[in-house]
């Protein structure tokens, strides 16, 4: 372990390694703790939250399909006092860097999120979501022209100085000009992928799987998009990558890495094998020392393109 | 403490028509099982993506959890596959159980798979009473012989009435209701079944003045209470309203506990 140099600054979340979870995946640390060592991550992004108290979609809310899942939980949660009063004690505890993805249904609304967080002890980054696919008003509304993004983060930017990192939308023509929008706004970090947009049909009835019509799709299906997409970003991008998507073994984070991310999220994994981001963690160090290499630092953009 | 666990499949049985009981040993999960809770099986052969599976806990003795299925579809058909000595990651025990301790005379009411928790309920329950078996048609009534060897009165009805009265499980509910109220003895309801037969039992505890808990079966993907796909708007005590998930703070809730 010592040997090999696993830290990561995500523009200025200072992780001991670059494993963590994806928003909406791991609840607020506390569900899995008797599950696996939640000490042991590089940071723990808990669920999106925006300024009140929020109930979400109606159910069903998620449907499998192969390759994956695609959900539409709608972002239920306790809004910031009560993710502040229920969850920060527990989150404290484990002396791992908090990320908070926030959320609103306009710029006041994410900025006084953001502006509240800031005031609290332990919260060590925000994760912008702009890109959720299942709240109309909210998310995906800000994440799909780089002009909106632009002025949402700048408007993020002002209320807080705590790490500020926007999660991009996969479902645009060109996620560079999303990079470059974010980044020149302040944003200190980008996180890549959000789920793909996506529609499961019941022939029998003819209707719609989930509640909301629509949801996310997310699991191995999407992992070779986010790589692309990772890499096009990284080309970019001047601020360092979280890049997400599909990742279930050791190999897919990996990938992230060589196109160019610093740290890399378990999803949809964790609903399955909980063990997943331990898993990862081990399998990036166990390649690092079978390619002779000392830090993960090192791994970033490395992939070969000639 | 639920723990993630390699179980051992030890053997499956068929009980009728695409019912069937698997055998699994897990330890550390199958000691600490109480009726009512549930485990989360990744069925092996469904890799590398499959979500888990939740199954009610049918029975469990030493480290050998019982589970009860119905092959209804990719994950349960899989599951039918296993043979003894093939290897199974079980999380459990999840969720909260049936309170042990009746305040009443135990009524317990099953509609088809939903025999199992009951049946373990019915297995470690300090007092004896009736059990009401209700399903489709008569390969729908599962675990008669597990209630009468535990030494329960057993009551059956299928809708098509090929085994037991004809009609819902309400029918001997209501008689059994009545015959306790005219000897007045207290009933305590314990129910798992679908949505329909947990409404109707939930309002005649509410209209008898007794408990009555209800297992609801929802769909999940985590099981530990993360994820939020299984939600269920519940009331508190005051009257207030809030949004409980199954996985979590359930499976078992109190009928007026439920806002349906």
């Amino acid at each position: 372990m010592s040997d090999l140099d696993m830290q990561v600054d995500l523009g200025g979340i200072r992780m001991k390694n670059p494993v963590t979870v994806a928003s909406g995946t791991f609840g607020y640390g506390k569900e899995y703790a008797e599950l696996i060592d939640v000490t042991r991550l590089g940071a723990i992004t808990v669920k999106g939250i925006r300024l009140q108290p929020w109930p979400g979609n109606r159910l069903p809310r998620h449907v499998e399909v192969p390759g994956g899942m695609v959900n539409a939980i709608g972002l239920q949660g306790p809004g910031v006092a009560g993710f502040v009063r229920d969850y920060m004690p527990f989150l404290r505890t484990t002396g791992v860097p908090v990320i908070v993805n926030i959320w609103g249904t306009s710029e006041e609304e994410y900025a006084e999120v953001a502006r509240r967080l800031s005031e609290v002890e332990g919260v060590s980054g925000l994760e912008l979501n702009i890109s959720c696919p299942n709240v109309k008003e909210g998310g995906h509304a800000f994440g799909t022209d780089p002009q909106t993004v632009a002025s949402l983060v700048a408007a993020v930017r002002r209320a807080t100085r705590l790490p500020l990192m926007p999660k991009l939308a996969p479902n645009v023509p060109d996620i560079r000009l999303f990079v470059r929008a974010a980044q020149e706004a302040g944003a200190d970090a980008l996180a890549l992928i959000n789920t793909l947009p996506a529609m499961v049909i019941d022939i029998e009835t003819r209707r719609p799987v989930l509640a909301n019509k629509v949801g996310g799709l997310s699991g191995p299906a999407i992992h070779p998009v986010a790589v692309k997409l990772v890499w096009e970003a990284a080309q970019v991008a001047r601020v360092p990558l979280l890049a997400m998507g599909g990742i279930v073994d050791p190999e897919q984070a990996i990938e992230f890495l060589i196109a160019g991310a610093s740290a890399v999220a378990v999803g949809t994994a964790n609903f399955i094998d909980p063990t997943t981001p331990l898993r990862v963690l081990d399998g990036i160090e166990a390649y690092l020392r079978r390619h002779g290499m000392n830090a993960v630092a090192a791994l970033t953009g490395s992939l070969r393109a000639e | 403490m639920m723990k993630d666990v390699t179980g051992r499949v030890i053997g499956q049985t068929p009980l009728k028509a695409g019912y069937w009981a698997l055998d699994v040993e897990v330890p550390g999960v199958a000691e600490a099982a109480q009726p009512g809770q549930f485990v989360h099986v990744r069925v092996p052969g469904l890799e590398p993506v499959a979500l888990r599976r939740p199954f009610s806990i049918y029975g469990a003795q030493g480290s050998v959890l019982k589970l009860l299925y119905k092959t209804v579809g990719r994950g349960t058909a899989q599951m039918n596959r296993l043979a003894p000595g093939d290897p199974m990651q079980v999380i459990g025990p999840l969720g909260n159980g049936f309170p042990l301790a009746p305040q009443g005379s135990p009524l317990l009411v099953a509609g088809g798979y939903g025999v199992a928790p009951l049946s373990f309920l019915a297995a470690r329950l300090p007092v004896r009473g009736v059990a009401l078996i209700g399903g489709r048609t008569a390969d729908d009534v599962l675990a008669v012989a597990d209630f009468e060897r535990l030494g329960w009165t057993v009551r059956v009805a299928t809708q098509d009435g090929s085994l037991g009265e004809a009609g819902l499980v309400t029918v001997p509910l209501d008689r059994e209701l009545a015959r306790l109220r005219e000897a007045g003895v207290t009933p305590e309801l314990f129910a798992c079944g679908p949505d329909g037969l947990l409404r109707a039992v939930g309002e005649r505890a509410v209209q008898t003045g007794c408990r009555g808990w209800l297992s609801l079966d929802k769909h999940m993907v985590c099981g530990v209470g993360a994820c939020l796909a299984c939600v269920q708007t519940l009331r508190r005590a005051d009257g207030t309203e809030w949004i409980g998930r199954v996985c979590h703070d359930g499976p078992i809730f109190e009928a007026r506990e439920i806002v349906w």
